[in-house]
């Protein structure tokens, strides 16, 4: 097979957040800050990737705001020629720093949403305080006119708050919307009893996604991840493994998907020991699940192969233990009852309590507002 | 929202959206936030004669003599490319 050059480049600049939210998706075991890449690591890295063919970098984390020389860093990916997108909760853009990483040439930011009240985002956010700080950060972007997303995170405490994100969004002057239900990785499988939101909230939010697309076109456009565990067929994760995208943690590991450290069997990778080239066209783990070669029965007589190219390996891993095996979220694997086993546990009212990122349970023991 | 365009509007690309070369797979890009999209030469003959000043009646004329076509063809397909671009916001219009 031909491997196209990448398109998108996920840079995880460091797993440091001053938020705690229990379906972060940064591994869960997290790398501290003398493990994080220099500087002039990653602005050599960002050259090698725009040399690639990358085209559109996330800057992202932990919070990429908590390094304090992602100014430089966001020059140096604009310098490389790369489209620039910073993912942030907003925690520590002050209106200087904003002003810096526009003169810096930062072109698009992406704005997380826990909730849209304070009472429900600062404990989905582990952090007092923080919506208000957000909501202060959404107007000194909206006011200096930086191309906005809201990327609202939805679970079973708010997707019910659905019609207020929209708004919310609108308000805040966002172009973009991503309601962006929580995948099942990480953080969130440990808090997925607390997470997964019902049938009827899946299909009541499909309704309104479908409606206020219609109602907003040319003022809000939106992405729309539903929740797969009631999907009929599995996603197409990162567009096809070693497909479109790559992935580099906080010390300079490139994966395929930020989840694929979850893959016991699998070595990655680093870009301290490895030009990126090598890693994406000839190391062992990007060429592993690539294509529809590798894939099993049902995937490889089925017509959706080149849809979803068998669906996620990480779900596969976390849900039966085999990266290679069909995603158990598509209704034709032989492995689909475990996810209907999942679902028909679901029973809101007596999930236990977070546990919250980055935070032991001794830590964690808050109780939703009421 | 109707998001058709008048002969008299003027189409933009909006801050955090710009063409550019793709140096490694050749031809041209549009970029647009967390979104890239390889044009082809229809896309990229119409983008590049969206300057801010041009109204949609202008362009449609120019890529009319430019290529030697019926305007209603050309003003058929540019609407369609517009429209669908608009609903992504990845262009604006002045009136």
């Amino acid at each position: 097979m031909t491997v196209p050059p990448p398109i998108a480049m996920l840079a995880e600049l460091t797993h440091r957040c001053p938020l705690a939210c229990p379906y972060c998706s940064n591994p869960t075991e997290l790398l501290g800050r003398a493990d994080e890449l220099e500087t002039e690591v990653w602005a050599d890295l960002f050259r090698q990737a725009a040399d690639l063919g990358v085209l559109q970098l996330h800057l992202s984390g932990g919070e990429p705001a908590s390094r304090t020389d992602i100014v430089e860093l966001v020059r140096a990916a604009r310098d490389a020629g790369l489209y620039t997108n910073l993912i942030t909760s907003g925690i520590g853009l002050t209106p200087r720093r904003l002003d810096a990483l526009e003169a810096a040439g930062m072109d698009h930011i992406q704005l997380s949403l826990q909730g849209t009240n304070a009472g429900l985002a600062d404990w989905i956010g582990g952090y007092k305080g923080g919506f208000d700080r957000k909501m202060q950060v959404a107007a000194e972007i909206k006011e200096r006119g930086i191309p906005l997303t809201l990327n609202a995170v939805m679970h079973r405490h708010n997707l019910d708050d659905l019609e207020q994100t929209i708004d919310l969004a609108v308000e805040l002057g966002a172009r973009r919307l991503e309601v962006a239900c929580v995948q099942f990785h990480g953080w969130a499988t440990r808090n997925r009893a607390q997470l997964l939101p019902t049938r009827e909230q899946t299909e009541t939010a499909k309704r309104i996604v479908a409606e206020a697309e219609a109602r907003l076109r040319g003022i809000l456009a939106f992405d729309f991840v539903p929740p797969d565990y009631y999907a009929d067929y599995p996603k197409a994760c990162m567009g096809g493994w070693g497909s479109a995208g790559l992935n580099v943690t906080p010390n300079g590991t490139v994966l395929p998907c930020h989840a694929a450290e979850s893959i016991p069997h699998l070595t990655f990778d680093n870009v301290r020991e490895r030009r990126l080239a090598e890693i994406w066209y000839d190391s062992a783990a990007f060429n592993a699940y690539r294509g529809t070669d590798w894939l099993p029965e049902p995937c490889q007589s089925c017509d959706r192969k080149e849809i979803d190219f068998g669906g996620c390996r990480c779900q596969a891993m976390a849900l039966v233990g085999d990266a290679g095996v069909t995603d158990p979220v598509c209704r034709k694997s032989p492995q689909h009852s475990v996810v209907q086993g999942i679902l028909d546990s679901v029973a809101p009212g007596d999930a236990p309590e977070f546990l919250f990122r980055g935070k032991k349970p001794a830590e964690a023991r808050r109780k939703e507002p009421t | 929202m109707n998001l058709v365009l008048a002969p008299t509007d003027r189409p933009y690309l909006p801050r955090g959206v710009r063409v550019v070369e793709d140096r490694v797979r050749g031809g041209r890009v549009l970029l647009a936030p967390e979104k890239a999209i390889a044009l082809d030469a229809i896309g990229d003959a119409i983008l590049g004669r969206v300057t801010g000043a041009a109204s949609f009646a202008e362009i449609v004329a120019d890529l009319a003599a430019t290529y030697d076509a019926p305007e209603a063809q050309i003003s058929e397909d540019v609407q369609r490319f517009m429209v669908g671009l608009r609903a992504r916001m990845f262009l604006g219009v002045k009136p």
